[in-house]
């Protein structure tokens, strides 16, 4: 079989075009390097889009003591100290400037009544430190970025999947992939690779996360032979929908209890006080996850499953200044006015702490000439993450992925392709078309949704999680013979087919790291290993491909200096 | 269970026609949820475009019954089911497959506008006043709607000489911004030919986002221009001055 394909050739090839990917780009563009993004989707749709209460930094326009100690010192403490301790380091000293540029590229925040950027308050931070735009802050950031990208003249290629790294040796290639519109395979040539991929919420049945959230660039970069560090701490939100069917799962933000939204059982009791009496709603979201979720489980829940909050406490014209999205969202969706009466909320699979393992100057992985950002990398957040810190992370992050990416393709020459991958690469895809009989996508699909939600979930034990490994491996076997149906012109069907694959990697890989931790830290919780184990405190869980199979080790976190100690030995 | 009788348009450039599927009805359900049981259950190609299923990115936009609408925030219960649904892709621009339509001319568009320029010697301080109207035009998530029912575009096809409401919308934020020092009254008139414009309004009323697209966008632009470009006064300070006439 000869292949056919188009060949695009750039110094730095960028998967994904969310914050941290258009971050990268605009900082690999301005340091020369001639650029490609790829894109899933549309560019602009990406799941930055979604984040709605804010962008974390300690800029201190509101409340003055703030500094970038306090937020490191937040940031662990809400990670469990199992976070990369430079990351969270670089992380707290940069996005004050992150934030700045954004305004000097044309975003525009919410305004202090001195005339600087407003900041809100959020589950486990010290401070009021979140910059937002009421609640729809991702898509400010999504399109000033954008802009900023365009401008500089990124090459954009909209709607292509990417479904294989080319390897020259043991450095990076390139990249094979498919154009969704009409199913044409394109091959990347690249020095380096920024995996900005995002996360893999589309492993379980509730979910805030859109379609493209298949763990792509996670397991691009498993099967290319890089480490995946943390993969227990799968985040599970505290507030999504729960009613009606069809919303389940849908994301209500955090700004709601950050604007002082309270949460109640169905007897009215504001159960928050049994679980977190000194940070009440504003606890880290694994608490106020595990509370809702307990609440129902011992039959305080809703009518629909799930717990109360409310915001209609507050004047309806400030609710609708400070929530218009979520006040659009509940009346149009649920016919519930959120200034008038509480929303039903429920935990939903949101965010991966876990990822790719990678370097907190560079964020360069286990490959040379591979990066990774954003949600797709692993280090910052540790056991759970801060709301607002995501954000934060993109761009500082992002930035830090473009930067290294242009100065590793500087110095490096150009790698050769290998006809032999790009022809494995593209049989592959084209097998599901081939086969006369197997199943839909689509039905092995909610399979998995299935399996990880009931047995990987919230709450977990070792004989859920070894059933889930076996059921797994049965996927696994039942992906290896889908079918689709059509031709390769946008097929979705076709699509997910792939994506499965993607999907069953990390599950499997989410699945032996929580079997493998045995303790409950953040958000990963065990009813057979309730608490903190010091042990397991100094150690991550790695994941890397040996062969066919794969190999899980454990890793000792590295080791803080004096002065970071000193920092989170101090109280607040 | 209730259920609902489809007619979703399948085909391709080459031509198409609806397909009837008949889909059971949840609480609550929209018409994205209904596309979505049929890629899994009966036609598991059909091409559909979606992403967050909450109104927030403006991916899923089609016409349902006629009416352009995004799907994700169609209720099924405000539709009449004793008659089939119909879903069509978006009539203004060229279809690829079903309801996924080639929306790259808006792009192209995009490319054209000078981004944000502050002013030399900006003081990066301004207050909520000074921002409240430009959020509003920060609202848009480029469903494109206004653009399918602009009858500039959908009509009498003026791609080359019209940038369409969501481009004025996005010119308008980039003027009104309270320390943008760029002119783009030039590309408004020339490039994106907003005098094709005869406000009737179609735009503001299909925006899921409610943006008084008409009325605080284009609208305050014309009148700019008119300031620009026609203002006699300001003609006659410029020849005096010697300086070109309108802004670049």
């Amino acid at each position: 079989m000869t292949t056919e394909y188009e060949t695009h050739e750039h110094d730095v090839l960028i998967i994904g075009a969310g914050g941290a990917g258009l971050r990268a780009a605009i900082e690999a563009l301005a340091q020369g390097a001639r650029v490609g993004v790829v894109c899933k989707s549309l560019l602009g749709k990406a799941h930055t889009v979604m984040a709605e209460g804010g962008i974390a930094a300690a800029m201190a326009n509101v409340d003055a003591a703030d500094n970038w100690r306090t937020h490191f010192r937040d940031t662990m403490r809400g990670g469990k100290l199992l976070n990369n301790w430079r990351m969270a380091q670089l992380h707290a000293q940069e996005a004050p400037d992150r934030v700045r540029e954004l305004e000097q590229w044309g975003a525009l925040f919410d305004r202090t009544a001195d005339g600087k950027i407003l900041q809100r308050p959020f589950g486990g931070h010290t401070f009021r430190r979140l910059c937002h735009v009421g609640d729809r802050t991702g898509l400010e950031m999504i399109r000033t970025l954008q802009d900023r990208g365009v401008q500089m003249g990124i090459d954009v290629y909209m709607e292509c999947t990417i479904s294989r790294l080319l390897m020259d040796g043991d450095r990076i290639a390139g990249a094979f992939g498919y154009w969704r519109e009409q199913g044409r395979f394109v091959v990347f040539r690249a020095k380096s690779v920024v995996l900005a991929t995002g996360g893999i919420g589309k492993a379980w049945s509730i979910t805030s996360n859109s379609w493209e959230y298949t763990g792509d660039g996670m397991a691009l970069a498993y099967d290319a032979g890089a480490e995946l560090l943390d993969m227990e701490f799968v985040q599970f939100h505290p507030t999504g929908m729960v009613w009606p069917p069809g919303v389940k799962g849908i994301l209500v933000t955090e700004a709601v209890r950050g604007e002082g939204g309270t949460l109640r059982n169905k007897s009215g009791e504001r159960f928050m006080e049994r679980y977190d009496p000194k940070k009440m709603e504003l606890s880290t979201r694994d608490v106020v996850a595990r509370a809702i979720y307990t609440e129902v489980r011992e039959g305080r829940g809703t009518e629909h499953g799930g717990a109360y909050l409310d915001i209609s406490h507050k004047p309806a014209e400030y609710v609708k200044k400070k929530l218009p999205s979520m006040y659009h969202q509940f009346l149009e969706l649920a016919d519930v006015d959120i200034t008038k009466g509480p929303m039903e909320v429920g935990p939903t699979c949101h965010y991966m702490m876990g990822g790719i393992r990678v370097d907190a100057e560079t964020a360069q992985a286990s490959i040379p000439g591979l990066f990774a950002a954003g949600e797709a990398a692993a280090g910052l957040h540790g056991a759970n993450r801060l709301g607002g810190n995501s954000l934060s992370d993109l761009v500082v992050f992002g930035r830090r992925a473009g930067l290294a990416a242009a100065e590793h393709a500087k110095k490096t020459q150009a790698p050769s392709l290998d006809s032999g991958q790009i022809e494995e690469a593209a049989r592959e895809m084209l097998a599901p078309f081939e086969r006369g009989d197997g199943e839909s996508p689509y039905v092995i699909h909610s399979a998995l949704q299935e399996t990880m939600h009931s047995l990987v979930g919230i709450f977990r034990n070792e004989g859920d999680l070894s059933r889930a490994l076996s059921e797994l491996e049965k996927l696994k076997e039942r992906a290896k013979r889908v079918r689709v149906e059509g031709s390769r012109l946008f097929n979705p069907g076709w699509h997910l087919a792939r994506d499965l694959k993607s999907m069953l990697t990390v599950s499997e890989a989410v699945t032996r790291s929580a079997l493998a931790r045995q303790e409950s830290r953040g958000a990963h919780s065990r009813i057979d290993y309730p608490g903190l184990d010091a042990a397991w405190g100094k150690k991550n869980n790695v994941i890397v491909r040996a062969g066919d199979a794969m190999a899980l080790q454990q890793s000792p976190l590295p080791e803080m200096p004096g002065e970071l100690k000193q920092i989170l030995a101090e109280e607040t | 269970m209730a259920e609902a009788l489809f007619e979703v348009f399948r085909g391709d450039r080459d031509g198409g026609k609806p397909a009837q599927y008949r889909v059971p009805i949840a609480p609550g359900m929209v018409v994205l949820d209904a596309l979505h049981y049929i890629q899994a259950h009966q036609a598991p190609d059909l091409a559909v475009r979606w992403n967050c299923k909450a109104g927030k990115c403006g991916s899923c936009s089609a016409e349902v019954n006629g009416r352009p609408r995004l799907t994700c925030k169609t209720r099924m219960d405000a539709l009449p089911l004793d008659q089939p649904v119909t879903v069509s892709p978006m009539k203004a621009f060229p279809i690829i497959k079903d309801l996924v339509t080639d929306v790259s001319w808006n792009y192209r568009v995009n490319k054209t506008i000078p981004p944000f320029e502050p002013r030399p010697g900006t003081q990066w301080k301004f207050y909520q006043e000074d921002v409240d109207r430009v959020q509003e035009f920060r609202k848009c998530i480029e469903c494109f709607l206004c653009q399918n029912v602009c009858h500039v575009l959908r009509e009498h096809k003026q791609m080359e000489q019209f940038g369409g409401p969501r481009f004025f919308v996005r010119v308008a934020a980039l003027e009104m911004h309270p320390l943008d020092g760029k002119s783009r009254a030039r590309l408004l008139k020339d490039q994106l030919g907003i005098g094709l414009c005869n406000i009737t309004k179609c735009c503001t009323e299909v925006c899921p986002e409610e943006i008084h697209i008409t009325d605080n966008a284009i609208i305050p632009l014309k009148e700019r221009l008119v300031d620009e470009f026609y203002d006699p006064v300001l003609m006659l300070v410029r020849k005096i001055r010697g300086v070109k006439q309108g802004p670049s």
